[in-house]
């Protein structure tokens, strides 16, 4: 790029005509602090402001496809755990709800309600993770994400007594959940978000939404624009950031979320505080519809006695199942030839596909917005790369 | 006042000091002798000052933090709550392989933690630490020495980075040159005031002016024109010494470690022990410009001895520097410029003419007393609201729809 | 604005550091080797075998129908059933490795064992200095008593002692009842026989006459 050309998407005039120095390409990653596992950037610098930014992935990739395409369709619930490890619980979900609709498998009323829950709690624990980290790319010396994380740890000592794994669960099961869920244990759910959890939301709140220097490095920074959010196929908080009423819990009202009440927030300036903001406001209507889900939950079977786990063999034809996870649209497509494994399995990743504009939303940003760019979008490596 | 707990405990130091050089016979050798045993105590105070902030704040960030810190080593079977670590990780330090990069400026890359440090001592030199405790206490111009001796360690930091022959290292030394050298300014202006109203550039003479029957109530940082300068100073001084929120230079989530990167073993405890000498001797001098030195709050409480309020003064900043970076976030480097151009110096600025104001304006009485206070203070707040409200415009807090 | 969020902050994180000391709410760290976590029941890292009695190899309740070998989804489960010396198959696993460097913990086989026999333990300090041969776990070490089970997972084993019970109770049954078939089809053979006999006895005697 000639050095007196103007940057594309720029918003800082970085270079300058009487000046001429040298481009420096650093390549950060794929070890690096703030790449959120291994990923790597070769970015272009101007001095500190960034003209080109190159993305790699695929450290991670670990076959994930082609492996469920040799298992058994039971033998994937464990392997979805892998993909966005953040957030298992919803993997398994959007799994288990594509191998349902493949195969035609009726869910009972009490599993559905306790997806749900397990769902929503995956996405407080999700965007606790992505509120501390991100902050941690700001350059807060931990505070804010050891408070994040020990919430966290709480929701997931939860999940654990419940799962038997903390991150790992394996718990969805094609026509309900593998066990089921004491009244205790939604008791103390229940207790600990309207306690703990609240008063954790209160204090990240005042810690962080009002910081000045919170507002100044974030407001204005890495713009998406709505057109190109929608073009690019981005999903999820990050879309919602842009302005873009689309969340698939109303859309598509999979599951029973039309029965909850729950409001979805919407941002104006889709700028990284947008993004940042979008996820503290989803956890408080996340914590709504536990609560919602725990009062209503009916008595029932916690899975569909005649639905086949072991030796599942679907007749032939397809299916496409999307749920919305914490990062934006899960899907899971399935193709089944009659046998025991699926001849086509595909996964649309969120984290994937909201990373693709990251170029867009980075040039003519500085060095230090772009790791907090990155942060915002929200990506798990484990996902990304498969 | 009692005079004899004066006499023995003030001058406690000087009579062991005295005592030791008076064992050697010869004049020139004494002369040598007594600067030796200054150097070693402050090496030895500081030294440990040092190896306990690193602990202090280790644990310190873990509380604010809800965990417990470092508290496992322990020497013979004793733990002592983890204050052992500065000496497990000195061994550390010394026992690490050194690496240095093949493509690296070997001399310089070996030169700059030694310049970090012997720079950063440079400053306690002159700082007043206790009614007859100073190294070069008789200097007039100990300021412009102190200033002058601390913006040396700039060359130091870029000195690591251009060595190091790293990428993120040469960004690192960009941003501490610049940081460095525009917040040399805004310290420098804070410094002025209280120059003026002791009018001496002698430390001990700034020390002195702010003595007096009214305690506490006579240190600088009690008038309007010396609280903001406080302000304005332990923004400075952080940004000075590289601390949250200005640790751009190290900046972990953007740049590895800055200059440090390619830096381990003992050469990367250097330039650790260099940073917190800096944020020492800094502090130092902010407790000598606005906190009143090593005066004692009140005549009640002046039986402690003066160089031990110095140090509990000390310790004091160097805790809120901790608490500073518990909390907050670092800023961007185009917004730690505006900030220093924009905003410190120019308050800076106007806190000259508020002291000036102060200054001519230190005979009225009565109403005009409330009135000498009310125009100061009006003259500290009215532009830092007016120009806080320019730099901030268009932040804030939003609004939220729902769908 | 103008520094008052920076202020709030300031508060939040004194606030923070002053609870820390009191309050178990906020200082939530235990110290790993001296305090250890309450593992809830439902804990699982690593499958095991359940024995019943007190030899560990004989007691196994594993039948090497290679269920589990089948279903384990990294495929970590190795089984060789044993055979007596004419050949023949016996309800024993001759091996029965598991790598636990390849095993995830998922928990499937325990799901899919028809004779509860493989569990998930509560037992996660692994580590081991040889990473190949460690960390394959042989039926030997693998086997661990009914006992240890009902100690780690209280609940879930009494239930799957019961069932256990229940079944074998339902097999007595249907044994003493295959018995008794068998002794009366035994009973009516032999009256069919002495009738038979009975019947050539009575035949020859009608020759004779």
């Amino acid at each position: 790029m000639s050095l007196s050309e103007p940057i594309p998407g720029s918003t800082i005039r970085a270079v300058h005509d009487d000046f001429h120095g040298d481009l420096l390409e650093v390549s950060m990653g794929p070890h690096h602090p703030s790449t959120h596992g291994v990923f790597r950037m070769i970015v272009t610098l101007d001095g500190e402001v960034v003209v080109k930014l190159k993305p790699v992935f695929g450290y991670l990739h670990r076959n994930h496809e082609k492996l469920a395409e040799n298992n058994a369709y039971l033998a994937s619930i464990p392997y979805t755990d892998r993909l966005d490890y953040l957030c298992s619980l919803t993997n398994n979900w959007a799994y288990v709800h594509a191998v349902e609709k493949l195969s035609g498998i009726e869910v009972p009323e009490r599993a559905e309600y306790l997806r749900v829950i397990l769902g929503e709690l995956t996405r407080l624990i999700n965007h606790c993770c992505l509120v501390g980290f991100l902050l941690n790319d700001l350059g807060t010396s931990f505070t804010p994400l050891l408070y994040s994380l020990r919430e966290r740890e709480r929701m997931l000592d939860m999940i654990e007594a419940l799962t038997g794994s903390r991150m790992m669960c394996n718990f969805m099961r094609f026509g309900g959940l593998r066990t089921d869920v004491s009244s205790e244990w939604l008791a103390q759910l229940k207790t600990y978000l309207d306690t703990t959890f609240a008063r954790y939301l209160d204090e990240q709140d005042a810690l962080l939404t009002g910081n000045e220097i919170l507002l100044a490095r974030t407001q204005g920074v890495g713009v998406l624009k709505s057109d190109l959010a929608i073009n690019a196929g981005i999903t999820g908080p990050m879309l919602r950031a842009s302005g873009i009423n689309y969340d698939i819990r109303k859309v598509d009202k999979y599951s029973i979320y039309d029965r909850f009440d729950f409001r979805v927030p919407l941002g104006d300036h889709s700028d990284t505080y947008d993004r940042y903001m979008m996820r503290m406001l989803e956890m408080h209507e996340s914590v709504k519809i536990i609560q919602q889900a725990i009062k209503d939950i009916p008595e029932g079977p916690f899975i569909d006695p005649k639905a086949k786990n072991r030796g599942l063999r679907p007749k032939a034809g397809e299916a496409y199942a999307r749920i919305e996870g914490p990062k934006g649209e899960i899907g899971f497509h399935l193709i089944s030839d009659g046998t025991g494994n699926p001849y086509r399995y595909r996964v649309r990743p969120p984290s994937l596909i909201n990373l693709t504009v990251l170029e867009d939303m980075c040039l003519g940003q500085t060095l230090a917005d772009t790791v907090i760019i990155l942060g915002s979008v929200d990506i798990v490596l484990g996902e990304v790369d498969r | 006042m009692s005079a004899s707990s004066e006499s023995i405990l003030e001058a406690f130091p000087l009579t062991i000091r005295d005592w030791l050089a008076s064992v050697v016979p010869l004049d020139w050798l004494q002369w040598l002798i007594l600067s030796l045993i200054g150097i070693v105590a402050i090496l030895t105070v500081f030294g440990l000052t040092f190896a306990f902030t690193t602990v202090t704040e280790r644990k310190l960030l873990g509380r604010f933090q809800n965990r417990l810190g470092p508290n496992r080593v322990r020497i013979f079977g004793i733990r002592v709550f983890g204050f052992f670590q500065p000496f497990a990780d000195a061994v550390k330090a010394l026992t690490k392989e050194d690496i240095v990069p093949a493509a690296a400026d070997k001399v310089l890359h070996f030169l700059a933690p030694c310049a970090m440090v012997a720079f950063s001592l440079l400053g306690f030199a002159v700082l007043p630490f206790g009614k007859h405790l100073s190294l070069l206490s008789n200097i007039d111009a100990a300021l412009l020495y102190f200033f002058a001796a601390g913006a040396a360690s700039e060359l130091a930091i870029f000195m690591a980075g251009w060595s190091s022959n790293n990428k993120f290292s040469l960004i690192s030394s960009m941003r501490a040159l610049a940081q460095l050298i525009s917040y040399e300014l805004p310290l420098l202006l804070v410094a002025v005031p209280a120059v003026l109203m002791a009018g001496s550039l002698s430390l001990t003479g700034i020390v002195v002016n702010q003595g007096g029957d009214l305690g506490i109530l006579n240190w600088n940082v009690f008038t309007p024109w010396g609280f903001a300068g406080f302000i304005i100073f332990f923004i400075a001084a952080l940004a000075e010494c590289n601390r949250c929120p200005f640790d751009l230079p190290e900046g972990e989530s953007e740049i590895i470690a800055g200059y440090l990167t390619e830096y381990s073993g003992f050469k990367y405890a250097l330039f650790f022990m260099g940073e917190y000498f800096g944020m020492m001797s800094l502090s130092g001098l902010g407790v000598t410009l606005f906190l009143g030195g090593w005066q004692a709050p009140c005549a009640a409480l002046a039986f402690i001895p003066s160089y031990l309020w110095f140090y509990a003064k000390l310790i004091v900043m160097i805790l809120c520097f901790i608490w500073m970076r518990a909390t907050l976030l670092r800023l961007r480097m185009d917004q730690l410029m505006r900030l220093s151009w924009k905003f410190l110096v120019p308050l800076a600025l106007v806190n000259l003419g508020t002291v000036t104001f102060w200054k001519y304006t230190a005979d009225w009485e009565g109403g005009m007393l409330v009135a000498r206070w009310l125009i100061a203070i009006a003259l500290v707040i009215l532009p830092f609201i007016s120009l806080g409200k320019v730099l901030s415009s268009g932040l804030g807090p939003r609004k939220y729809r729902y769908a | 604005m103008l520094g008052t969020g920076i202020l709030k902050g300031l508060y939040i994180t004194a606030k923070n550091l002053v609870g820390s000391y009191y309050s178990s709410e906020r200082l939530t760290t235990i110290q790993y080797p001296e305090q250890r976590a309450q593992l809830p029941e439902n804990y699982r890292n690593f499958p095991f075998l359940v024995y019943d009695g007190e030899d560990a190899i004989d007691g196994l309740r594993c039948t090497a129908c290679k269920m589990c070998e089948k279903e384990c989804p990294p495929q970590c489960i190795y089984i060789i059933p044993e055979r007596d010396e004419k050949g023949k198959l016996q309800k024993k696993p001759k091996v029965f490795d598991i790598d636990i460097s390849v095993c995830m913990g998922c928990g499937i086989c325990a799901e899919v064992c028809p004779f509860e026999s493989i569990k998930m333990d509560h037992h996660f300090e692994v580590a081991q200095r040889n990473r190949f041969a460690g960390l394959l776990l042989h039926r030997e070490q693998l086997a661990k008593s009914n006992k240890y089970y009902h100690s780690i997972r209280p609940k879930e084993a009494t239930a799957v002692d019961e069932s256990l019970a229940e079944e074998k109770r339902k097999a007595e049954e249907k044994a003493k009842a295959a018995a008794a078939a068998k002794e009366a089809a035994a009973k009516a053979a032999a009256a069919k026989a002495a009738d038979a006999a009975k019947a050539k006895t009575d035949d020859l005697e009608e020759k004779k006459n």
